[in-house]
């Protein structure tokens, strides 16, 4: 669930011949439009989040405890999505927790995605007794249920920003790893690689220089649909009261929260879980989006 | 000659088949006619993309649906019109009436069955045998293709076979069930020369034994000669001459042909230098009016861009479609 | 092929060493479980005494010896809030996930293998369509999330089944429901991918004119050779059933592996945590190995390796 399941297949992958209505390009362009203006808007919230918000996400305010959306009987103006069981404003937590899906999810890529970058470029263009030690660290690390291991790390440095952010990046890194030692091995034997060695470039600038600019384009596709997934596990992670600590509004947390007054409150749940899946939605269509443009190899993903 | 009382297995008329793309309709065959007597191999001959593949699968009606569609035109076998089946009567006549084999023989073997099996499916499937019957059916497919002791091969995967060997067994899926006629597309490109000449012997050898007839899509006029009793050159989408392959040799009429026979390295003949074509054949879906080959063809008169050529007679069984010869 | 399985099995179980060691030194960071039982009024002997019943009296490597040889003997020692071995502790709740995910996993399974199958077989179809809807869906949108969202439609607002617990055959559905919602998506999608591949090739094209049905050919030609890749993943879920059941047990309170984990975890109950990461482990590194030899069966050039 948290792990980026890159199985690309080794059967010789074709471009289909077959015609597609036109409707279905129409319909390719709005799946970039809209996920991008979701994921525009998510950015800015995130930024300006305290002037957004209407209120303080953690107020507690007794008296107005379970108070229902404005458009719902018995809800008011003042709380336009409605009041969780401590009476705070669910509209400004879930503000505030665009900021805790957002930067845990920018951290962890930033760390997985420059970790597994390193060692697959690494284990690719060396090879040898290097590529086969990083790539068994890099299977042992995809065999380990990521749950039971941010688990485990949840207990031992207590939950956290920087818990959760390394329970998600100590496995996380192997897919990128595994996918970038792929594309460094066709690269290292093409001429142009051949050429820089012959004129010779060390070790350290062909891969900086000749091979890295190659691999860019996977990389930025492979990170834009690890997106969606870490929203996931972010929430998942909170879910089960090993994420962001509260009263920090977690998106996933606030789902838990609403979870024992479903009966009576059903929006404390109902909204954060809809902004997860629109977030998440958004970037897996302009992970999908990017790929098909910068690396179709990759339909596999 | 001999062939003239052969009986006539397949008469295309008028054969017309398109794919219909966002960017609009390829018309990929063009109103073509032709025919195969029994025993006889008829090469079509063409650059890539001229059509000579769809024409095959046509004959099958095996266009990649829902892009490709036959829009007109007969597909006659003994005299039934292949386009007025139905689908499930169309199924009967692949594999056991009309087979084909196809260009690659790495990818055109299923790689998880064994190569008995997949030659025992047709024989099950259109002639019913089952057990010791369909195992002798597919040992005796095999003999037919000198396949060497077939009784051991049967049980081989295709991965455990070399590519000649490979396509000595499509070759033997395709004649299991001892067809009327059979499309060969490019079967010998993908082999070494060797390999290449050995099947092209084969196969001249299977047909003597058979009776078949066969449609030999290639693009090598090296193969045809070796091969073919007549030839159709295709050139986008039409049929610009057809002729018995030494007549055609001798005596080509459409410049088109003249330029492929020319562009043939050739030993027996002194040739200055090796001929070829300027320019790209015409985008099949905006096509010039008048006649297709006329933007490269160093004979070009202003009719040739005005209206398309109709079929002249200029010898047995000889016919040329170019303003030239009228 | 059998040296294949056999090295194999040599590592997977170099790797359950890997796994052991881990688990212990992670366990012993985080923290002294002594802490949350000790009342305010224990004095210093009675916790000396209860670190020596618990073995945290003596250094980390003979506790590491004690540890590993209990193992092979299929001790996992007592758990520390119970005050019970964490072996029986897992007895009671094994079961309890084994009758969620297995149904769970069969039924995701064969969704996703006919759903996959018939939305390649039919591309760009409605039922393509709607394929691609469940699988946009399912990927996006949190499970847990999902889940409650159900029982609010039909625990509490229908009131046709019951909100949580486990029992008759109506507690099963909500639960299962919820892991076939975490399972089937992404399988469901690979399976079209890997059939859409495999239907483009070129022996594809040969059985259809060798005149088969195009039932024989998506069932008997398409499926073997597009199993290939989604197995692999089938394998890797079924493995992971006990944590992937986590969720959904907190969820549902159902009594099984995945809560007992949790709770576990967070009562810092080594013995327990311990017992559950290695059978967790050992499930992993086996299911590995019975995908190696599923594989040898689908694909026969895996089984005629010779080296």
């Amino acid at each position: 669930m948290m792990r980026v399941q890159i199985t690309k297949r080794t059967a010789n992958v074709r471009p289909r011949k077959k015609s597609r209505p036109r409707h279905i390009h129409v319909l390719k362009n709005l799946t970039f439009y809209l996920p991008l203006l979701v994921l525009t808007l998510l950015v800015f919230t995130a930024v300006f989040a305290d002037v957004l918000a209407p209120h303080d996400p953690v107020a507690v305010s007794m008296q107005e405890r379970l108070l229902p959306p404005a458009f719902m009987e018995g809800g008011t103006k003042k709380y336009l999505l409605g009041t969780d069981q401590l009476g705070r404003d669910i509209l400004s937590r879930m503000i505030y927790g665009s900021r805790i899906s957002l930067s845990v999810s920018l951290a962890v890529i930033a760390i997985t995605a420059s970790v597994g970058t390193v060692m697959g470029i690494v284990a690719g263009y060396l090879g040898g007794a290097t590529e086969a030690l990083l790539m068994r660290i890099t299977d042992i690390s995809m065999a380990f249920p990521p749950m039971l291991l941010a688990l485990l790390l949840a207990v031992v440095f207590g939950p956290g920003f920087w818990t959760v952010v390394l329970a998600l990046s100590i496995l996380g890194w192997a897919p990128y790893a595994r996918l970038i030692r792929g594309e460094t091995l066709k690269l290292r034997y093409t001429d142009f690689v051949a050429q820089a060695r012959i004129n010779g470039a060390s070790s350290l600038r062909i891969m900086v220089k000749h091979i890295f600019p190659n691999i860019v384009n996977s990389l930025i596709v492979v990170i834009t649909m690890a997106v969606g997934m870490l929203i996931l596990a972010e929430a998942a992670l909170s879910f089960l009261g090993v994420g962001v600590p509260p009263p920090a509004p977690s998106w996933g947390y606030m789902v838990n929260e609403g979870r024992s007054v479903i009966d009576r409150a059903w929006w404390i749940s109902a909204f954060p879980g809809i902004v997860i899946g629109l977030v998440v939605l958004s970037g897996n269509f302009l992970g999908d989006w990017l790929r098909d443009k910068l690396d179709p190899r990759l339909r596999q993903l | 000659m001999m062939q003239n009382r052969a009986k006539t297995v397949l008469e295309v008329e008028g054969l017309r088949t398109s794919f219909f793309t966002r960017k609009g309709e390829v018309k990929a065959v063009d109103g073509i006619s032709f025919y195969v007597r029994e025993g006889e191999t008829l090469g079509l001959v063409g650059e890539s993309g001229c059509g000579k593949t769809v024409t095959g699968l046509s004959l099958l009606r095996l266009l990649p649906e829902p892009a490709g569609r036959i829009l007109d035109g007969k597909i006659l076998l003994d005299g039934i019109d292949l386009l007025a089946l139905s689908k499930k009567e169309m199924r009967a006549v692949r594999g056991k009436v009309i087979s084909m084999i196809l260009q690659d023989p790495m990818t055109s073997l299923n790689p998880v069955y064994t190569v008995g099996e997949q030659i025992a499916e047709p024989v099950r499937q259109q002639q019913g045998l089952r057990g010791e019957k369909a195992r002798e059916a597919v040992i005796a497919a095999l003999r037919l293709l000198h396949i060497p002791s077939p009784e051991v091969r049967l049980r081989d995967y295709p991965f455990q076979l070399s590519g000649g060997m490979r396509q000595r067994v499509v070759g033997a899926i395709a004649m299991s069930c001892n067809p009327r006629l059979l499309i060969a597309d490019e079967p010998t490109t993908a082999l070494d020369a060797t390999i290449q000449a050995q099947y092209l012997a084969l196969f001249k050898e299977v047909q003597r034994k058979t009776n078949v007839a066969i449609i030999f899509i290639t693009h090598d006029f090296g193969v045809v000669a070796r091969m073919c009793h007549r030839v159709a050159v295709m050139y986008a989408g039409k049929i610009v001459e057809t002729a018995p392959t030494e007549v055609i040799f001798r005596q080509p009429w459409h410049p088109y042909t003249a330029a492929l026979i020319n562009s043939v390295p050739r030993l027996d003949r002194k040739v200055e230098r090796l001929y070829s074509i300027k320019g790209q054949p015409p985008s099949l879906i905006n096509l010039p009016p008048g006649c297709r080959f006329c933007p490269r063809c160093p004979k070009a008169r202003e009719i040739c861009r005005e209206r398309e050529p109709e079929a002249r007679q200029v010898g047995s069984e000889h016919f040329v479609f170019c303003w030239q010869v009228s | 092929m059998s040296r294949y399985i056999v090295i194999r099995i040599l590592q997977a179980f170099l790797a359950l060493i890997g796994i052991t060691v881990l688990v212990f030194i992670l366990v012993r960071a985080s923290g002294d479980p002594t802490h949350l039982i000790i009342t305010p009024t224990s004095t210093p002997e009675e916790i000396a005494n209860l670190k020596k019943q618990l073995g945290l009296d003596k250094s980390y490597p003979e506790q590491f010896v004690v540890f590993v040889s209990g193992l092979v003997r299929g001790e996992f020692g007592d758990s520390i809030i119970k005050r019970k071995p964490a072996a029986e502790m897992i007895k009671e709740a094994l079961p309890n996930t084994i009758k969620l995910g297995l149904p769970a996993f069969f039924i995701a399974m064969a969704l996703a293998l006919g759903l996959g199958v018939l939305a390649a077989a039919r591309r760009d179809s409605i039922y393509d369509a709607g394929v691609k809807l469940i699988a946009v869906l399912g990927q996006a949108l949190p499970g847990f999330w999902v889940a409650i969202m159900a029982m609010l439609l039909f625990s509490v607002r229908l009131r046709l089944l019951p909100v949580a617990g486990a029992g008759t055959l109506k507690h099963y559905v909500l639960p299962v429901g919820t892991m076939v919602f975490f399972l089937l998506p992404g399988m469901m999608r690979l399976v079209r991918s890997s059939m859409l591949d495999v239907l483009d090739a070129e022996y594809i094209r040969l059985a259809r004119i060798k005149g088969l049905s195009e039932a024989k050919i998506i069932w008997k030609h398409a499926l073997r050779n597009a199993l290939i890749g989604p197995l692999t993943t089938a394998g890797m879920i079924f493995a992971s059933l006990i944590t992937g059941a986590v969720i959904t047990e907190i969820i549902f309170n159902w009594p099984g592996m995945g809560r007992l984990l949790v709770e576990a975890v967070t009562a810092r109950d080594f013995p327990v945590v311990q017992a559950i990461t290695m059978l967790v482990a050992a499930m992993d590194l086996g299911m590995n190995i019975v995908v190696d030899i599923a594989y040898a069966f689908v694909d026969p050039q895996i089984r005629h390796q010779k080296s």
